[in-house]
């Protein structure tokens, strides 16, 4: 079947809430000068919160620094900013693998 | 016991190569040698099961026949079953004989009734403890996005002593050996727990879960599977990688732990809770784990080690999200009777790890292994 034959897409970006881009599908990953950048799994999630340590993939940090992917009300504004962030934070979760 | 070369920090790399991948039973005959167990019994009811086990299934006679009394004696007296060293490690094996791997035994009694209708009775127990010892969340609307952020919610990172940041900032050599030895239950067999479950799924559910166990499998690349990436760190820092080696040293609630992963698995009513307690390890684990790593590199330990963890950073990033949304979500929108499972097997996920992680915390904080045998080599190899 070609391409124009199958209505499905190449690709497919979920926008998380409060989290990654989740890429599903063919797409080209390159760096800004253009050289790819090596994808071992078939699905992944980019950083759009700024943080990850291992950008442009995603690495849970946004769940550290508060990342909000809509407005957020003035007074949940206000607790979020208090969130200490990185290496500083204190994540009580205690899994060494899934 | 047979002892796999390099298990002792002995480097041997051609003959310790032999031992990935070999159950002690493939071993053993190799080696020439009878089978073994790699462990030993903990109580009355595991030393029964584990001398029917020993025997052809048409020679067990009047042992087979005893060993649901035994199984009832053994639950009456237990003052928590969730911490009964015995009780666990009975239902431990007989998991085992599913999965294959934990001992050396006729595969005929996989479905044995008398041994089905022992664990069913352990299970029954077991579950009644767990429902009436985990907290249980509010539950959310139906709808995927908002079940997805009740698990998000309901696992977030908050203040408080953590084993991760321990480990990365001041956990010894020996205390992470410890850590890996506890850990091996689990990941050694990483994924299959869960997996049980798939056949127990239909639809976006089904869909959801294989996208993310593909990934723990390799994405078809053997070298890739977690529990293999994981059999390596083992061999690198000189611990013996066969499964079972390490069950004598480690306390009753590292196999609860396990338990209860399997049992959520292999009982398609829990399906719901299978389906959270995946959600809540993935959404726990990315974090814990970049940590982990900064640990072993901390103690000069390269890539050879630290893959494991690094692997997961990145993985279990993209699995949260499918986790929540796609796999809990999707499955409490098709079957909505299924929420408050969901929402259960994530606490109980969170409550149970949260429990064995506090418990190795405790004792290194008094100095103590947090072993239940203590290890033999209290150091890496060398790095």
């Amino acid at each position: 079947m070609t391409s124009e034959q199958d209505p499905r897409p190449r690709a497919v970006i979920v926008a998380c809430t409060d989290g990654p881009l989740l890429v599903r599908g063919e797409i080209d990953l390159i760096s800004a000068s253009g050289e790819a950048i090596p994808r071992t799994r078939k699905t992944v999630a980019l950083c759009r919160c700024g943080v990850s340590t291992i950008k442009p993939f995603c690495d849970g940090s946004h769940k550290l620094v508060g990342f909000r992917t809509d407005p957020v009300p003035p007074a949940d504004r206000k607790r979020d900013e208090g969130i200490v962030t990185g290496e500083e934070a204190p994540p009580d979760a205690e899994r060494s693998g899934a | 016991m047979v002892v796999c070369a390099g298990s002792q920090g002995v480097d041997d790399a051609p003959v310790r190569a032999h031992c990935v991948g070999m159950n002690a039973f493939d071993w053993a005959r190799r080696s020439g040698g009878p089978p073994e167990i790699l462990f030993d019994a903990r109580g009355p009811l595991s030393a029964h099961l584990l001398d029917v086990l020993q025997r052809p299934v048409p020679e067990s006679g009047e042992m087979l026949a005893a060993l649901l009394p035994a199984t009832e004696i053994a639950l009456s007296q237990s003052v928590d079953v969730l911490r009964d060293d015995d009780i666990q490690l009975a239902l431990f094996i007989l998991y085992g004989l599913h999965y294959g791997q934990v001992l050396p035994a006729d595969e005929d009694w996989e479905w044995n009734p008398s041994l089905i209708t022992a664990r069913l009775a352990l299970e029954r127990e077991f579950e009644k403890r767990l429902r009436s010892c985990v907290p249980m969340p509010a539950l959310p609307e139906v709808d995927s996005d908002a079940v997805a952020g009740a698990l998000f919610d309901l696992t977030a990172p908050d203040p408080g002593p953590s084993l991760s940041r321990y480990a990365a900032k001041r956990a010894t050599p020996g205390q992470l050996l410890e850590f890996l030895v506890q850990r091996s239950i689990y990941t050694l067999k990483e994924a299959d727990p869960h997996s049980w479950a798939i056949p127990r799924l239909t639809g976006r559910a089904k869909a959801a879960m294989v996208e993310i166990q593909a990934d723990e499998y390799g994405g078809g690349l053997p070298e890739r599977m977690h529990s293999t990436i994981f059999a390596g760190t083992m061999r690198h820092v000189g611990l013996d990688d066969r499964y079972g080696a390490y069950v004598d040293n480690v306390p009753a609630l590292t196999l609860t732990s396990l338990n209860m992963m399997t049992m959520f698995g292999l009982n398609r009513r829990l399906r719901g809770a299978v389906a959270g307690h995946l959600a809540a390890f993935e959404m726990t684990s990315s974090i814990p784990n970049r940590l982990y790593g900064n640990g072993f590199r901390r103690l000069g330990y390269d890539t050879n080690v630290t893959w494991y963890f690094d692997e997961h950073v990145e993985a279990d990033a993209v699995h949260e999200q499918i986790a929540g949304r796609d796999l809990a979500g999707s499955l409490a929108e098709d079957e909505p009777q299924l929420l408050s499972d969901i929402m259960f097997g994530a606490s109980a996920c969170l409550t149970i790890d949260g429990w064995v992680a506090d418990d190795m915390l405790d004792a290194w904080s008094k100095g103590l292994s947090s072993l239940r045998v203590p290890l033999a080599v209290q150091s890496f190899a060398t790095a």
